[in-house]
């Protein structure tokens, strides 16, 4: 208890990173997120939990824009990053990506070596001029990602050999080499053993003091271990957000205690 | 089916030992052997199917690169070849083939003479030289004048018959019965060859030779069939792959998904299953007749066989697009790429090695396509070599399985043997394009 109320003062003098105001999702003529409405803060790691299918991650996909690649999804409402309209006619998702990291809930690395993993999203986006700079970016985000010291003298093979929890991590390294603001988190450790969601969670925790993290989880105990604001999503709505602390010892609705105490979902 | 009807009375007792199976589960492994049988019936009887096959091919066609030859002293006097006595070339054309053979049935004889062979009743032993012998010669004096006057030694082909003969076609019993060769003749080709005038080696010519007219088959070769089989394919890779993979990555990747793009998609599956002879009327109407290209000619056999390989391509193209794991493309996406890049960088790669197994299947069905070309006058009998590309895409050409086409319709055995032997070769191509297709998938897939 007293921990949570120590980052609770923290979090409190925080500014909005990301704001949604309304935000509906179709696919089809299923309503999957309804009239969702949330500020995420900066340099804090927020988590969504709720039972699968209602609506976390798609609203997560709406942040970075992902859900543009389904052709039946529509977004309407407004979500804007540091006051910008991420869904404005102006604004290129490519670029708003690179902004807005993400992490997949498989562990995803491209069949290509190491390296160019972490030196792909550099490389496209024009962050490193020579060699040496791209070398360095390169074990930065791998430090980052607390990975370095596994395979620093195999950075030319592939990355699809490494284990599970290496390949997430990698994953990581790839996502914060772009040197993104947001970084999203569908389910990272739902493919990993719980050595490796440790080791995920230690980085989560870490990566906070220079990114706004967004977690999806299905792990109650994941949310309250790594998160200071949690949102319970439930049948596309947003039941209740507030900090990790109060979700999870005083919720306010009794849906969210139901299924905090595991009666649904 | 048993499991279906077994009556609820017959319920399996499931106290039995587990030492003895019940019933049920001795039928279902009887249904799973029974079901293995008619696997290995079935790959049996492919295997028989194709050995037969093979071997059929093997046993006719193998005596194709096989040739008999005849070694002759050819007198060239000038008082026959070059009666003005200049050299001129002009001059020299006007001796015809007709001046050029009593030379050789005259060398023949003296062969006969020297050798001090004699066979009883024997005649025209000029039928054992082939016809092409005069045209081989005329040719080599046009092109040497100022060989006229000597005595020079040539090898000439051996006829069809005699080649025959030393290839097991040709009996002295079937000869009894021939009117193109008696068993006198071929006694006396067994003393030619005793006397080391005769012999069977290996024929390049089957290989690089242009055809030949319907009396001569020991003369017909392949040259000009392959080299426009080969134009076409060329046409055809240059044409079909880059369009192909840029329709099938436009539609798989980039295109909306609606009732117009659905309709294109059907239709090219629709396309893929037109027969081929259609794809003919297709290129003569369009390619020959309105845009005006020349008969015959590589170029509009690479452009027919180019729309018929599309569909194989796109399709093929297609299929191994989806089977790139979609969380690629999100990784992709994720880090910022964009649309092209995701798809150029990390998806074409992986569907590389599919693309290019669609690619050769697709070649292979284009090289062995016949009835398209017999539209467009590749049936045609072309005797010249066509040009160097590109000139020569517009040149007559021939095609490797519309020359199989037209020597299997001529009269003379020979040419059945020639048919097989164009089918060896063809099928020689095909098992190289699918050894190439597998190379360079394994090199493909060695990259991650």
């Amino acid at each position: 208890m007293n921990d949570m109320r120590r980052i609770e003062r923290a979090t409190d003098m925080k500014e909005t990173k990301i704001s949604a105001r309304h935000v509906n999702v179709h696919y089809g003529d299923t309503h999957a997120i309804k009239d969702v409405s949330v500020e995420i803060q900066d340099k804090t790691v927020t988590a969504f939990i709720g039972p699968s299918g209602c609506g976390k991650s798609t609203f997560l996909r709406c942040i970075n824009r992902m859900n543009d690649t389904i052709d039946i999804a529509r977004i309407d409402g407004d979500i804007r990053i540091d006051g910008e309209d991420i869904y404005d006619p102006k604004v290129d998702p490519v670029q708003l990506r690179a902004k807005v990291g993400m992490v997949f809930q498989k562990p995803n690395p491209f069949p290509k070596s190491i390296f160019d993993n972490v030196a792909y999203g550099p490389r496209i986006h024009g962050l490193a001029r020579t060699k040496a700079e791209l070398d360095e970016i390169v074990e930065k985000s791998l430090r980052r990602a607390a990975i370095w010291d596994e395979v620093k003298d195999r950075l030319q093979q592939p990355g699809t050999g490494l284990s599970g929890g290496q390949q997430q991590r990698l994953c990581i390294a790839r996502a914060v080499a772009t040197e993104p603001e947001v970084l999203l988190m569908d389910e990272p450790c739902s493919a990993l053993d719980p050595i490796a969601t440790a080791q995920v969670e230690e980085l989560i925790d870490e990566l906070k003091q220079n990114y706004s993290v967004v977690i999806v989880t299905h792990s109650m105990q994941q949310a309250a271990r790594v998160s200071q604001k949690t949102a319970f999503f439930h049948l596309g709505t947003l039941v209740e957000y507030g900090e990790t602390g109060d979700i999870f010892t005083k919720p306010e609705d009794s849906r969210t205690e139901s299924y905090i105490t595991g009666r649904i979902g | 089916m048993t499991d279906m009807t077994a009556s609820p009375a017959e319920a399996p007792r499931r106290n039995g030992s587990l030492l003895t199976a019940d019933d049920r589960t001795r039928r279902r492994n009887a249904a799973e052997r029974r079901f293995r049988v008619y696997g290995m019936i079935a790959v049996g009887l492919a295997v028989l199917a194709l050995v037969f096959l093979l071997t059929s091919i093997i046993r006719n066609g193998a005596g194709a690169f096989m040739q008999t030859y005849i070694t002759l002293e050819v007198a060239l006097p000038e008082d026959k070849l070059d009666k003005s006595g200049t050299r001129d070339i002009e001059e020299l054309k006007k001796a015809t083939t007709f001046t050029y053979s009593p030379l050789i049935k005259d060398a023949l004889e003296a062969k006969i003479a020297e050798e001090g062979i004699e066979i009883e009743g024997l005649s025209k032993e000029g039928d054992l030289i082939s016809k092409e012998a005069a045209a081989q010669l005329r040719n080599f004096v046009l092109a040497n004048p100022e060989v006229i006057g000597t005595t020079r030694e040539f090898e000439f082909l051996a006829s069809g018959r005699i080649d025959g003969y030393y290839k097991g076609r040709v009996t002295m019993a079937t000869a009894e019965l021939d009117g193109n060769i008696s068993p006198e003749q071929l006694m006396l080709a067994d003393a030619l060859k005793e006397a080391g005038a005769l012999e069977t080696r290996f024929n390049w010519a089957f290989i690089t030779a242009p055809d030949a007219s319907e009396n001569r088959p020991e003369a017909s070769g392949l040259g000009v069939a392959i080299l426009g089989s080969f134009y076409m394919m060329l046409i055809v890779l240059v044409l079909a792959l880059p369009i192909g993979v840029a329709a099938s990555i436009y539609l798989e990747e980039f295109a909306p998904k609606n009732r117009f793009t659905d309709l294109i998609e059907v239709n090219i599956s629709n396309l893929a299953a037109v027969p081929s002879i259609v794809f003919g009327i297709l290129g003569l109407a369009i390619f020959i007749n309105f845009a005006g290209l020349p008969q015959s000619a590589p170029i509009v056999g690479g452009l027919v066989l180019t729309l018929m390989t599309l569909p194989t391509i796109i399709i093929a193209t297609r299929a191994s697009l989806k089977a790139v794991p979609p969380s690629i493309r999100e990784a992709a996406l994720g880090v910022g790429a964009s649309k092209m890049q995701t798809v150029f960088h990390h998806v074409l790669p992986l569907a590389a090695p599919g693309i290019l197994t669609g690619t050769i299947i697709g070649l292979a069905q284009a090289l062995g396509e016949t009835a398209p070309l017999l539209l467009i006058g590749m049936v045609a009998f072309v005797r010249e070599y066509p040009a160097a590309p590109p000139e020569g895409f517009f040149d007559p050409a021939s095609a490797l399985p519309v020359q199989v086409y037209n020597w299997t319709t001529r009269s003379d055995p020979a040419f059945v043997e020639r048919a097989s032997g164009a089918i060896i070769v063809l099928l020689v191509f095909l098992l190289i394009m699918n050894t190439l297709a597998i190379i360079l998938r394994r090199r493909f897939e060695r990259r991650w």
